[in-house]
């Protein structure tokens, strides 16, 4: 199975974040068309039903749209595509500054260790 | 909405012993439900209901807006937890056998599968290991356009590999306006394809939920719900 769930969270969120994941990281591009909720279950290995609540639920978010007969397409308002991969990763970064707090860095400390890293390494 | 499958007070009696006491469920049009419950709490009796193997002491049983009968039977597909079929045949025979015997059963579908999981059609099953035999009723079970596909225990003997694709084979094969109830151990290798699950406790409902509002609900998975509930 291609796709991991944590527990304890429902699956169709889940689903929903990855499909989110998968058009603001550019594998589905801007007014492209997705696969068939089947298909994307079956890939998937979910239940077709929790797929679909998944896209309707991206729907009613206006990331994706649907077409009466020829399927699902992603949005091509690429600034509402830009905001979303903002706003997720500023949440990546705040979890990762409470993070590193709980483990006793503050924010110069953190900010050091990171400049500090980017010298060593190229990332 | 109509039902493909509904039981109402339903209550299975064997001399003194209690199998099933006042069960009521429903499965809608397009479901798969997992039917879950430790050993003994009635799983396989209640799949026998609806399949006209037993008859309930009370309570009534419909199928499609059937009563269990000859009809009902055409439009389940049942896989029992026992091996029912002679060991003296071939895999190809066993097929004619079950070409033969249902109307819709579509034999292209079953030699797919076979050719998937690798099992030869000329093999007698006899010669079979347990898990493949599994894997040949099963495949049996899901070439028939059925409308309700009731599963006993399907993938127990069957390795993770093949449980992968026979789960796929679940999720692909059944028909949209079908539905299918599964009786199962291993919930969190089927978790993900259930929409509802019924969780059955000595012949009792105890739970009926989907799995989703499961996860919202408790933040576990169903797995970890069940190994909670049913803590020994």
């Amino acid at each position: 199975m291609s796709w991991h769930f944590d527990n304890g969270r429902p699956i169709y969120t889940q689903l929903l974040e990855r499909v989110r994941f998968l058009i603001i990281s550019g594998q589905y591009p801007p007014g492209s068309k997705l696969p068939s909720v089947r298909d994307l279950a079956s890939e998937a290995s979910v239940n077709p039903n929790t797929m679909q609540r998944a896209l309707a639920e991206l729907e009613r978010s206006r990331l994706i749209c649907s077409h009466r007969t020829t399927g699902r397409f992603v949005t091509e308002d690429e600034e509402m595509i830009h905001e979303m991969k903002e706003s997720m990763g500023r949440e990546k970064i705040l979890t990762f500054f409470h993070e590193m707090k709980q483990m006793g860095y503050d924010r110069d400390q953190t900010t050091a260790l990171i400049e500090k890293i980017l010298k060593e390494k190229t990332i | 909405m109509n039902r493909i499958l509904e039981y109402s007070h339903v209550t299975k009696q064997f001399g003194s012993l209690c199998a099933l006491q006042d069960v009521s469920l429903t499965v809608e049009p397009g479901h798969i439900v997992g039917l879950l419950g430790p050993n003994g709490s009635g799983k396989t009796t209640l799949l026998k209901i609806a399949s006209g193997l037993l008859v309930p002491t009370s309570g009534t049983v419909s199928i499609c807006g059937l009563p269990v009968g000859p009809e009902s039977k055409s439009r389940i597909s049942y896989l029992p937890d026992k091996n029912y079929l002679s060991d003296w045949m071939k895999v190809s025979q066993i097929i004619d056998l079950f070409h033969d015997f249902y109307l819709n059963f579509d034999r292209n579908k079953a030699y797919e599968m076979l050719q998937r999981l690798d099992i030869s059609p000329k093999q007698k099953l006899k010669t079979l290991s347990k898990g493949t035999r599994e894997k040949v009723q099963l495949i049996l079970v899901m070439s028939r356009n059925a409308d309700l596909y009731l599963l006993d225990e399907p993938i127990g003997g069957v390795d993770p590999a093949a449980r992968d694709y026979i789960l796929q084979t679940i999720l692909t094969n059944y028909n949209e306006q079908g539905s299918i109830l599964i009786s199962t151990h291993l919930i969190s290798d089927v978790e993900q394809v259930l929409d509802q699950v019924i969780f059955l406790k000595n012949g009792v409902i105890t739970l009926q939920s989907s799995v989703d509002d499961i996860r919202a609900q408790y933040e576990k998975s169903v797995d970890e719900l069940f190994r909670e509930v049913f803590q020994c």
